[in-house]
Order: C-alpha cells, then structure tokens, then sequence
C-alpha cells in the first residue's frame, strides 16, 4: 500500500523536481561561465580545476542566472532576518502586492460575474457589450497600466486603488468568460423541468443556471486569481512604488540584483499558488455532489 | 328571524357522473416544425381523450410524433393547429397551475442536489414550508422504494434508483396528471420489469391518470388501460386498442403469460406494421 503510494505518486514528483533542479545547476554552469572565467583571468588563475569553476559558477554575487540554494538562501535571509514589518522582509512586499491584487480580484468578481448575467439575461448585450469585453484583453496590460495609474492619479487616487483597478482588469475577463459559459451550461432537459414547475425566471436561475454554473465560476475564479498577482506586480512597476513584489524586482534590476529579482519572482509564484490552492478549498465546500455523469 | 336560504347552487365538483370526466381532450391537433430546408409534420390530425384514471400508451417508432403529442400536452411545444384541453383549461393553463408531472426520458436530477433536495425541489417552487416539503418527500420517496437514500446523491444511485426519484420527484407534488416520456428506455430488461410492476400498483394506489410513451409493446400492454397505436411521419393515430376489456386493472407480471396478453400485444404489431414501421 505504502510502496504502491511511493511508485504512483512520489516517485514521478521526486524525478520531475530533480530534474528542474539539475537543469537549472546545468543553466546557471553555462550562463556565468564568461563571468567565471573573466574572474579567473583578471586574477591571472590559469590552472583550475572543474570542481573550483563550478564552486565559483554557483556563487558569483550577480549572476546571470543565481542557483536554487542561493535564491533559497536570499529567502530565509530576508524572511528571518527582519521583522514582518520592515522593507527588506519579503514577506512585506509580498503582503503589499496580496493587498491590492485581492482588492482587485474581489472587483473582478463583481464586475464578472453582473457582465457575464447581463450578458446572459439581456439578449442585446450580447452584440453590444462582448466585443468591448474581448477588445479590452487585447490591449497589453503592460500599455495600459501607465495610462490607469496617471488618470486614477490625476483624480486624486493613489496608492492601492490603482493598483487593484489593473488587477481587475485581469480578472474580469476569464469570469465573464467562464460565467457566461456557466449560466448557459444547464441542459435542455433541466430548463424543460422548470417551465413544467411554472418557475418563474429568478427561481430558474437561482435553482438552476447559478448552480449548475459554479464549476465553471470556479475554474475561472483559478485563472483569474493567478492574473490578479500578476496585474498588481505590473502596476507596482510604473507607480515605482516602495513596497511590493513588483517595486522589489524593479530596484533589483536596477542594481543588476539578479538574486534579489528571483527571491522575488518565487515569492510571487508562492503567493500565486496559494491564493489557487484557498479558491480549490473553496470550490470543494461551495461546489457539492460530484458533476457530471447524471443527468 | 331568518330569511330562508337561498337555494344551493350545486357544487362544481364531481357530479357523481363525471367519474369518467375527460382529463386531456386533444382535438385535430397538428404539428409543423419549419426547418431550414423543409417542414417537419410532427403530428398531423391527432384526436384523443384521455379519461381521468386512465393508463394510456403511446406506442411507435421512433419520430413518429408521440414524444412531442406529449410535450404539446404539457405546453413545452405549441400545436401549429387544432385544439388540447388539459383538466378543462388550455396546456398553458394547466401548466402554470402546475397540473401534470413530468417524467423525462433520463432522471434529469440535480447533481448538486441531494435526493431529498431534488425531490423537494418543485415544493420549493411552488413556496411550501421546509417541514412540510421534507414530510413530502420522505412519503415519496417511501412509496417508490428509496426510503433510507434521502441524503444520497444522485451519482451514488443506479440509473433504475435515478428514474425512481424523478418519479418521486414528479409525484411530490400530487398532480392529478402524470406525463412520463420513455421513462425506463435506458434500463435493461430485469429493472424494468421491476419498475413497471412498482409503476402499475403506484397507478392503482394513486389513482392518477397517466401517459406514457414506449417503444416496448410488451410494456405498452403490461401497463396500460388504453394503447394509442401512432406512425411515422406525419405523426398520426393508427389504432386505440382497449385493454381492460380482456386484462384486469390489477396486474402482475404473471399476465404476460395469458393468451389475452398475446392476442392484444399481436394487434399492437400489427398496427405498428400496417403504419410500416417495420420497414427498412
């Protein structure tokens, strides 16, 4: 039973992460090998070993490309070494970008989901509101998010505000999507045993087309609660602002701060997940009974 | 003092002559469906009744209208002509008064939705209290069996289970007309012989009047007290084939061994034949 469990489930993830780990070593021998060896000729070394290069390869102080145990090294550093409360604790900035991308994606919701009933309910908006819908994702985020920090500026918005516009911005779109994909998802059958109830059409939707839309809802809800992290670490840039993930790997990237950017680039991958992983805990109370298969 | 009373107008209901009052009255009904290329004619000149505590079957190939005959019934299709009276009102009528239950073709539960809660749901619907709707479904779902699989969901049942609860589901609200499309198709043969004797002492408990739609002749004479006998397109009546004259109301499996069983299920294939269902 154990053994199996080992076989099935430990194993292929204990590869994989080997894998990752051996291909990112591999990377970081290959790409600060001219650094390496720019250290060895100024210090007119001309006989070193492999075992030497390597050692100078994994801790050069700005690497091309720093290697797992330096950024993980970086991490405890800055997550032990200061309090919670101080701008070069991690978990600070991170704290600041979960602020305003929740902020956001809790906008992004609202707005989504009266979209996407809109959408549904009204026949008209349809035609008129979804090809605004779908223009607004293809203006890159990046080009936009200047524009919505200087006008919500200019109006007298600062601080987290504009930033979790940008992450709504995100958002909506994937819930509207998925919402709209939802409220339409009930089969002919189930809507055929409403009209035979005589229900009226707010008890169609609540008893029907909201439910049987949840699993869509959530699995959006997935996708657009890893945008909102990544539209807040976007605003964080142009604001230049002090505190965030995306202000931490602007001021590394000025001082050429490789380690610093990937500590960073982690901690958002981090928050990411979790804030997936809390939606997935969520889907598992709200969404009951198994779906599909019975109909 | 008094005034003497005025003479009673006499009551509406059930005059003791009107046993045999007429639940569904469709006359010359026809369906046309406007395709892209073609009309479809769904059902052409349909004419029945169908008495309060009857059993009727609706027999024939497949597409030879007697799905959407239902469906008219039940106001989910309009007819493009003729006329359907449902318990004395138009099907809209009788529909927004909640008059019939719907079987479909699959169980069409709710999986999110435990059996209790799928059971109560048209009880929701229709704004009965909690304690009462819970009192309903549990005599239901008692009366089909399933007493004990109350807060089950419906993928844990077996599809017998699932047609089951939808006919509980159907019945919870007392409708005096039960619709059931082809409600055991999808079963194999052995939990269909068991659901079609639970159907018929059901029927009989309860005296409802229902329609039931089958392409099974020997189902179609098992269960029912009249069999419509219906061709391919157009849709159209072949034949009205009266069984309780040779087979007794109360039934069981047993009386599909009778020669009167025999002899009716014969003239069923042979209407079905001479509307050439048989071809191809």
């Amino acid at each position: 039973m154990m053994t199996e469990r080992l076989r099935t489930h430990l194993l292929p993830v204990a590869v994989m992460a080997l894998a990752v780990l051996a291909l990112w070593y591999a990377g970081a021998l290959w790409l600060n090998a001219p650094q390496v060896l720019d250290g060895f000729a100024r210090a007119h070394t001309d006989h070193w070993t492999l075992s030497e290069f390597a050692r100078q390869a994994f801790s050069q102080k700005r690497p091309i490309l720093p290697t797992p145990d330096q950024i993980a090294s970086e991490m405890v550093q800055s997550l032990t070494g200061y309090p919670v409360t101080h701008v070069r604790n991690l978990l600070f900035h991170t704290a600041v970008t979960a602020g305003s991308a929740l902020t956001g994606f809790g906008m992004g919701v609202v707005l989504g989901i009266l979209l996407a009933i809109g959408i549904v309910q009204v026949k008209t908006l349809e035609s008129s509101l979804l090809p605004w819908v779908i223009t607004s994702q293809t203006i890159p985020v990046l080009a936009i998010a200047p524009m919505v920090v200087v006008i919500l500026g200019n109006i007298g918005f600062s601080g987290l505000l504009p930033k979790a516009v940008i992450s709504m911005y995100l958002c909506f779109f994937p819930i509207t999507i998925g919402m709209v994909k939802g409220l339409r998802s009930a089969d002919p059958l189930s809507l055929d045993l409403m009209r035979t109830y005589s229900a009226n059409g707010q008890q169609t939707f609540w008893l029907l087309r909201l439910p049987s839309a949840l699993p869509y809802l959530f699995t959006s809800l997935k996708i657009a609660v890893a945008a909102s992290v990544v539209g807040a670490i976007v605003a964080e840039l142009p604001t230049g602002g002090q505190a965030g993930l995306g202000a931490r790997l602007l001021s590394g990237s000025y001082y050429g701060q490789t380690v610093q950017i990937w500590s960073a680039l982690v901690m958002s991958a981090l928050l990411s997940v979790s804030l997936v992983w809390l939606i997935g805990l969520m889907e598992r109370f709200v969404v009951t009974g198994k779906r599909g298969g019975t109909r | 003092m008094q005034a003497p009373l005025p003479p009673v107008p006499p009551p509406q209901t059930v005059p003791p002559a009107a046993i045999a009052r007429t639940i569904v009255d469709a006359r010359n009904v026809t369906l046309t469906y406007q395709t892209a290329d073609k009309p479809v004619y769904a059902l052409s000149d349909v004419s029945l009744k169908i008495n309060k505590g009857d059993f009727i079957s609706l027999i024939g190939p497949s597409g030879c209208g007697k799905t959407t005959l239902m469906r008219t019934i039940a106001d989910l299709e309009q007819p493009t002509s003729g006329e359907i009276i449902v318990n004395g009102m138009t099907p809209e009528a009788a529909r927004l008064k909640r008059a019939y239950g719907y079987v479909f073709q699959a169980p069409a539960l709710y999986p999110w939705r435990s059996v209790e809660r799928n059971v109560t749901l048209p009880l929701e619907i229709m704004g009965m209290p909690a304690a009462e709707r819970q009192q309903r479904a549990r005599d239901h779902l008692e009366m089909v069996g399933l007493a004990g699989f109350e807060k089950k969901f419906p993928w844990q049942l077996s599809g017998g289970m699932q047609q089951r609860v939808s006919i509980a589901r159907a019945l919870a609200f007392e409708p005096d007309l039960l619709l059931m499309d082809e409600p055991f198709g999808a079963l194999d043969e052995i939990t269909r012989d068991h659901l079609n004797l639970q159907l018929t002492r059901l029927w009989l408990q309860t005296q409802k009047t229902c329609i039931f739609v089958t392409h099974s002749i020997a189902e179609a004479v098992f269960l029912s007290t009249r069999i419509v006998v219906m061709s391919p397109r157009p849709g159209k009546i072949l034949d009205v084939i009266d069984c309780e004259q040779h087979l007794p109301r109360e039934r069981t499996l047993d009386i599909r061994e009778t020669p009167e069983f025999a002899h009716i299920a014969q003239r069923v294939r042979e209407g079905l034949m001479e509307g050439h269902s048989y071809d191809d």
